[in-house]
């Protein structure tokens, strides 16, 4: 909950401004990639808002996520720093990771982010292990997983569920639901048709639910949590959601058409939380337009703070590989370079 | 060598090479088919396999759930009841995923049965930075296969051995493990055309002679070995060797060639300790110890992972000027 208790309706006004925080962190990023300002990979969490900011507003901000490949939107949701995000996306020296990760790894564990991750359902596991240590602890905390349709599939998410449920951990699962695994539909990866359905196996709740609606997303998280907190174990939460961009930037989607993004678009998770906000007098139309315009100055001075941002050296390569530094690896750099000390050639 | 009669060739890409192979064996025997992510009719992580669904179907083209566990070893059972499986794992980095099947069950299944079992199974994966992919999408781990007793391992540098070797693997009745370097798809080169060309696994190709020293060099670095090679001419004389096969591995023909040159250089982008170097270098020693004049030197990932950050990523990554720097140093 922390400063977005969607209870209140300064938290409510909060929860639209995350939104709309990862909508404009992520179309920046979009242009960014296109004009060759960011290297490696980025997958976009636009369309998906409401599901990172329903789950996080109902966590305390000591409370454990995992994230996935997909991560800016849970970023943003835990409330970690813009600036910070993009000058990792950019590869600079200031970013979360000193420039070593980049979009599919920025973390902050100290506020609890345990990591954007590349490897499709790893996250689960290191959730059930974040709530182990909490369970043994004895503290107030759970640990939150999000994971895609497409992870449901792996093996490794499944013995998380099944760890945490026989050992009662205080760990919620969100199923991310946007469709498809890459160019994979989710009927064509899965027999089930409500992916919550997996939860009966492990004889815990699991319930589907709009994740469009941030509210929605939040009252279901918001119980699971609760739950957790009393000792009765995870739950499975499944968010129904749409990605509108492709599954990485550059994606040529054949798989579907410019319709289907439309269709969903109707009910976009920003557009209907501020109808709705709107509709009982808690926001105009003037002020949603000034929040917005509020939320593209913070976004520039975060792409403006990533430029500015000094490049790793490259000797930076060389660090944070172990606590206790290995000889090997010093000694491996000196013969890279030649006798007069320099890297060689053009690199 | 090449055992094909009909002698013409292409220039193709390696990645149109490595399609070519996919096709012919499937049109050959209809026990091949391919598995794995997004492999139908989205045609695989780095379009490798696009246009075979249309070609051969979704039954022989078949697109997965993201279950690498599973779809391996259901790859290793199929294989070990009679079919030719070709499973693609997107990036090498998620072998870990399915490594259980491929450690215990793959590997193992035709020793621990008193050699009952065939296992035709060939796993295609991707290898190798260069990408800013960081380091869960540029790790390259032939090495840890090419160690475990069991597997066949195979890490073509050109279309015409990604064809013959892949061509090969398919046909083998041993799991082969055939790694592709993400940065080399587009390179081009000449391709024999024919059906029936194959190139046996375990033997090396010296892909350029030369008198002063070795270069044992694989996948991307053989190409840049090879222009580096070019650059000293009338300096140092360079030849490499470009091993091809990772294991079995063509102790013969390194050591004769270090026997003609008495210099050893190995280059291949795993990290460096414990590694596929290691292996060179000790089957040198052990067979042509006296034939060298000079240490033999090392170049690869100095025992990092592979970060993002180009910056970063280009001083752990090994490339033609590290060579030349090993050059230096020995000649
Ligand atoms: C173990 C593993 N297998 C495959 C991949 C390649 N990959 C990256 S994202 C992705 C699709 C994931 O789908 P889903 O879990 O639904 O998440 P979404 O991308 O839809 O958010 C795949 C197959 C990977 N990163 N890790
Ligand atoms: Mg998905």
């Amino acid at each position: 909950m922390g400063t977005m208790n969607i209870e209140t309706a300064e938290g409510r006004l909060e929860a639209l401004r995350r939104m709309c925080t990862i909508r404009e962190f992520d179309d920046t990023a979009s242009e960014l990639f296109a004009d060759g300002e960011i290297p490696g990979f980025v997958h976009l969490y636009i369309g998906e808002e409401a599901v990172a900011v329903g789950a996080c507003s109902a966590l305390e901000d000591d409370d454990y996520i995992t994230s996935t490949h997909r991560g800016h939107g849970h970023c943003i949701a835990k409330g970690l720093d813009p600036e910070r995000m993009m000058a990792e996306l950019l590869g600079k020296r200031d970013g979360y990771c000193k420039g070593k990760g980049g979009s599919m790894h920025i973390a902050d564990v100290d506020a609890g982010m345990l990591g954007a991750n590349g490897i499709v359902g790893a996250g689960p596991p290191l959730a059930t292990g974040a709530a182990l240590g909490i369970d043994q602890r004895g503290e107030d905390r759970v640990a939150l997983a999000f994971f895609g349709d497409g992870a449901v599939a792996q093996g490794q998410v499944h013995e998380a569920l099944n760890l945490a449920a026989t050992w009662s951990l205080p760990a919620v699962f969100v199923i991310e639901n946007n469709q498809f695994g890459e160019g994979t539909p989710v009927e064509e990866q899965h027999h089930l048709d409500n992916l919550s359905e997996t939860a009966e196996a492990y004889d815990i709740p699991g319930i589907t639910v709009d994740g469009m609606d941030v509210t929605a997303v939040n009252e279901a998280v918001a119980e699971a949590r609760t739950r957790a907190r009393n000792g009765d174990g995870p739950t499975l939460v499944e968010a129904v959601t749409y990605r509108y961009r492709g599954h990485f930037e550059g994606d040529p989607q054949p798989y579907r058409d410019e319709e289907d993004v439309e269709e969903w678009r109707e009910r976009d998770p920003i557009e209907t939380f501020f109808q709705r906000l709107r509709d009982r007098g808690e926001i105009t139309e003037e002020e949603f337009e000034a929040m917005r315009s509020e939320v593209e100055t913070t976004v520039e001075e975060a792409v403006e703070y990533a430029r500015d941002a000094p490049e790793p050296e490259p000797e930076d390569a060389y660090e944070d590989m172990f606590a206790d530094p290995a000889p090997e690896i010093a000694q491996f750099a000196e013969r890279l370079r030649a006798d007069g000390g320099e890297r060689g050639g053009d690199r | 060598m090449a055992q094909a009669t009909d002698q013409r060739t292409a220039t193709t890409t390696f990645r149109e090479a490595i399609r070519t192979a996919l096709r012919e064996e499937m049109e050959r025997d209809d026990g091949v088919f391919l598995m794995g992510e997004d492999v139908g009719d989205y045609g695989g992580v780095f379009e490798v396999t696009q246009g075979l669904a249309d070609e051969f179907g979704e039954e022989r083209v078949r697109d997965t759930p993201i279950s690498e566990a599973g779809f391996v070893g259901a790859g290793v059972g199929a294989a070990a009841t009679g079919m030719r499986p070709v499973v693609e794992v997107m990036f090498s980095d998620f072998l870990g995923v399915s490594a259980e099947q491929m450690l215990n069950q793959m590997a193992k299944m035709r020793y621990m049965f008193g050699g009952k079992t065939d296992m035709g199974i060939t796993i295609r994966t991707t290898e190798g930075g260069g990408m800013g992919a960081a380091s869960q999408h540029s790790g390259t781990l032939h090495t840890w296969f090419a160690h475990f007793p069991g597997i066949k391992a195979v890490a073509p540098a050109t279309p015409e051995a990604a064809k013959g070797l892949l061509k090969s693997a398919i046909r083998s009745d041993d799991p082969v493990m055939f790694f592709e370097d993400k940065m080399i798809y587009e390179r081009e080169g000449e391709m024999p055309t024919d059906a029936d060309f194959t190139l046996p696994i375990g033997e090396a190709s010296v892909e350029r002679e030369g008198e002063d020293v070795t270069v044992v060099a694989t996948q991307r670095l053989v190409g840049e070995s090879l222009s580096l090679a070019d650059e000293l001419e009338g300096d140092v004389s360079v030849e490499v060797v470009d091993p091809r096969s990772l294991y079995p591995l063509d102790t013969d023909a390194i050591v004769e060639s270090v026997e003609k040159t008495g210099r050893l250089v190995v280059a291949d982008e795993s990290p460096l300790s414990y590694g596929t170097h290691a292996e060179v270098v000790a089957r040198v020693v052990e067979s042509g110890f006296f034939s060298l004049d000079a240490p033999p030197q090392r170049v690869g990932v100095p025992d990092t992972h592979i970060p993002f950050s180009p910056p970063l990523e280009d001083e752990v990554l090994p490339q033609a000027a590290d060579v030349r720097t090993a050059i230096d140093r020995v000649v």
